[in-house]
């Protein structure tokens, strides 16, 4: 308590002034104690300095205490601790709990907002919200229904609330803001719903909007200038217009809903855009831009600095929304800011955050068949492109044919699930999938607010491997090489947590909450949670001591396959009993566990 | 004009469920639900559509393309091969509840289970005509592996469109 009132009442002395807000968030981040931001850090490290917990003594870690959240849908991101406060967030309704971890628990205060059940199945894949951001003694919401929501962090009493998109077009939201100086930064989802994706900042003080930079659209609405550019050269004029056939970029899709990273010193915020609506290929000629796009913004005017386009022209639904991680690393003698990606397209791209220039595109999982490499040479015509396979073209091998055999599927060997960056390893923790499928194309037509997608799919585990459908893999972001894979069942749908005592934790879709060994890989933990893990892990100290949390409640788009299991309908009846269902293992939920070493 | 388009629409599919004309293939083999084939379409003696699968395991052309729309349209809710997920119910199950009629009444109209512990919310789809044009196709893919004739996956043999139904296809999707 003492902590947060010290740094509250810095901000009121100096209330006003725009960069003390981004100040006294950034001393806050840099405070192991405390879990200020969804993503740990901006750089989106999801490290944890605190080193209590090591791999010698994690064995013996057991749970401090829970709490049930009284929603029973998936439940993605993580609580905050603020002070001696934990922020707890739920999917729909998106109830926010403010708990005194001074009085086990205690609720402060609830928040739970009043939203048009309509919203509901507007939402394509289950009604996750990826939790709450805080600044300046508040703390931000963005519903489903898109309203953002500025609570006083203290009394839950709402300051403001704004409207970013509008659900009856299928405009809806899962993501996390960010706070960024004396503004917040907003995204959107429904890339199934044919929306036109923006990416927004609004005033943190009064909820006004200050700028919205579009996915796709004209210059003036993507904010692209002649300073804009793209793998070394400045974009051209109407650049994303003219990727399009007529007027099809107003339903474009390019939504973004990930994670959202930022550079103080450059100034840059960075983010990924998502699938170009509809999924049928043939229907959208051209590269869509930008839509499967790295791009990187000022903070203060939204104007476009750089520009990464990872799938022109998508045939598979490798939407671009994955988080983009800051490291600073040694490249041939010299110090590099770069950005590494791990994309849901089965490539982890390492890029110069500075200039845009793509250093390493290597695939994370070697199943991966799309593409063979990406064009690495800045001499040819096509010059950080995939080059795309044939075979697994659903472009070209069109409308009402099944391509068959393409890896990664649709939810791409990444979805959202953030990795982790270890400073200490110097390794990335990656949650990934290790799924692929058939993909169908065909004609559909467009309706303002009804799904938009144009594709039939069937998923099923990578053939000729261990299995599962998931791997735990940690990452050589310099050489682009897997330093070690655990095998998994089922796809690893949680956000990994890296930590000072050389543990990295991540969750499974069983529910168990397992620790693992950051420099072998091997497993030092494990405990079944009431259910499916789809949050992402993170820790705090509280009276001098280390705890981690971990939210479970099965859903998401892993939820759309836990009654069924996923099967590969190539392997006829008999392979279908091998894949045994997550229903086996585990049933809705909605609870928080948080583990400690024993006193 | 909303309700005049949902009725257009309605109408359309309702009347196929009814339609006289010319029938072939009374008295079709096996044991399926199927009584008689009328333009490329099966129906059970009340005129219900419904699936064919012959003892090659050859599938009706509904049942295939109930396959697609299916896996496009329902399945981020419904799940895999009408299984159902964490938020919505198993529809292969469901359609041996509840008729023919009411199907079609839910797809159009939607449907909410929102209490304390449910939220659950089935959207209108009265005016997406990705799904209305083939809401007799899901339904039989539907009833086919509900009544256990289908298994999962991707049926591997089936029937050619016919003319009737391609052309209903194209009036209906070009239609307002």
């Amino acid at each position: 308590m003492k902590k947060l009132l010290a740094f509250t009442s810095v901000a009121a002395l100096c209330a006003g002034s725009a960069a003390l807000a981004n100040d006294e968030l950034l001393e806050l981040m840099n405070d192991p104690t405390q879990w200020v931001i969804q993503t740990g850090n901006y750089a989106n490290h999801r490290y944890s300095g605190l080193d209590q917990i090591t791999r010698e003594n994690v064995g013996n870690l057991q749970v401090a205490w829970t709490f049930s959240t009284g929603v029973l849908r998936g439940h993605e991101g993580s609580p905050l601790v603020i002070g001696d406060t934990m922020y707890v967030h739920t999917p729909f309704p998106n109830i926010v709990y403010a708990l005194d971890l001074n009085d086990h628990g205690r609720i402060k205060w609830k928040y739970e907002p009043q939203q048009d059940s309509s919203v509901i199945p507007v939402m394509c894949c289950d009604t996750v919200n990826r939790g709450v951001a805080y600044a300046n003694n508040t703390i931000f919401l963005h519903q489903a229904d898109t309203t953002i929501v500025a609570l006083n962090a203290e009394t839950g009493e709402v300051k403001w609330t704004a409207v970013n998109g509008d659900p009856s077009i299928g405009e809806t939201n899962t993501a996390t803001v960010m706070p960024v100086k004396d503004k917040i930064i907003v995204g959107i989802s429904g890339g199934e719903f044919g929306v036109q994706g923006h990416i927004s900042a609004y005033d943190m003080e009064t909820g006004e909007l200050a700028w919205r930079g579009y996915s796709v659209g004209p210059d003036d609405q993507i904010l692209f200038d002649e300073n804009t550019m793209s793998l070394g050269k400045p974009v051209p004029a109407n650049s994303s217009i003219d990727s399009w056939e007529g007027d099809q970029w107003k339903i474009g899709g390019g939504t973004t809903w990930g994670w959202y990273s930022y550079d103080p010193d450059l100034n840059l915020i960075y983010y990924g855009t998502g699938n170009p609506s509809t999924w049928n290929p043939s229907q959208r000629p051209g590269d869509n831009k930008w839509s499967m796009t790295i791009i990187a913004r000022d903070a203060d005017t939204g104007m476009a600095k750089w520009v990464y386009q990872k799938t022109p022209h998508d045939e598979w639904d490798y939407d671009g929304v994955n988080e983009n991680i800051l490291v600073d690393k040694e490249i041939d003698g010299e110090m590099r800011k770069l950005l590494v990606t791990f994309d849901r397209n089965g490539f982890a791209y390492t890029l110069d955050r500075v200039s845009g220039e793509l250093l390493v595109a290597e695939k994370y999982d070697p199943a991966v068949n799309w593409a063979t490499h990406v064009d690495m040479d800045p001499a040819s015509e096509t010059y950080g492109r995939p080059m795309v396979v044939a075979d697994y073209s659903t472009a070209q091998n069109g409308e009402d044919v099944n391509t068959t055999g393409i890896c990664p599927a649709a939810l791409g060997t990444k979805d959202q699930q953030p990795a982790a960056y270890s400073p200490q390893s110097g390794l990335f923790y990656v949650p990934t999938n290790h799924v692929c499928m058939d993909y169908e194309p065909f004609r559909v037509s467009y309706t303002a607010g009804q799904p938009y997608v144009g594709a039939t799919l069937s998923m099923y585990p990578a053939p000729d491997s261990h299995g599962g459908m998931g791997n735990f893999i940690a990452w050589d972001a310099l050489a682009g090489e897997i330093k070690w894979s655990i095998p998994e069942q089922f796809s690893v749908w949680s956000g990994a947590l890296a930590t000072a005592g050389d543990v990295v934790f991540y969750g499974t879709l069983e529910g168990f909450l397992k620790a693992v060994d950051a420099e072998t890989g091997e497993e030092l933990y494990r405990f079944k949670t009431p259910s499916g893990v789809i949050g992402n892990v993170m820790s705090y100290e509280h009276d001098g001591k280390q705890y981690v949390g971990i939210l479970s409640g099965v859903g998401g788009w892993a939820g759309i396959g836990l009654a069924a299991g996923l099967t590969n309908p190539n392997d006829g009846l008999g392979a279908v009993g091998g894949y045994a269902a997550l229903s086996d293992y585990t049933a809705l939920g909605g609870q928080l566990t948080v583990f400690k070493l024993p006193d | 004009m909303k309700r005049l388009r949902l009725a257009l629409v309605f109408g359309a599919v309702a009347g196929l469920a009814s339609a006289g004309g010319a029938t072939e293939n009374r008295g079709l083999p096996g044991n399926g639900p199927a009584a008689y084939k009328e333009d490329g379409r099966y129906f059970t003696e009340d005129g219900v559509p419904t699936y064919f699968i012959a003892e090659d395991g050859t599938v009706d052309w509904l049942t295939f393309s109930g396959f697609r729309r299916y896996h496009a349209e329902c399945h981020v809710c419904h799940g895999p091969d009408g299984m159902g997920s964490t938020y919505a119910p198993p529809l292969k199950d469901a359609v041996e509840r509840m008729d023919y009629y009411d199907f079609v009444y839910i797809v159009s109209n939607g449907i909410e289970n929102v209490d304390v512990s449910h939220q659950n919310v089935m959207p209108t789809f009265g005016q997406n005509k990705n799904v209305m044009c083939y809401i007799d196709d899901i339904y039989v893919y539907l009833k086919a592996r509900g009544d256990g004739a289908l298994q999962r996956g991707r049926p591997a043999k089936r029937e050619d469109k016919s003319d009737a139904v391609a052309s209903f296809e194209a009036e209906c999707m070009a239609g307002g």
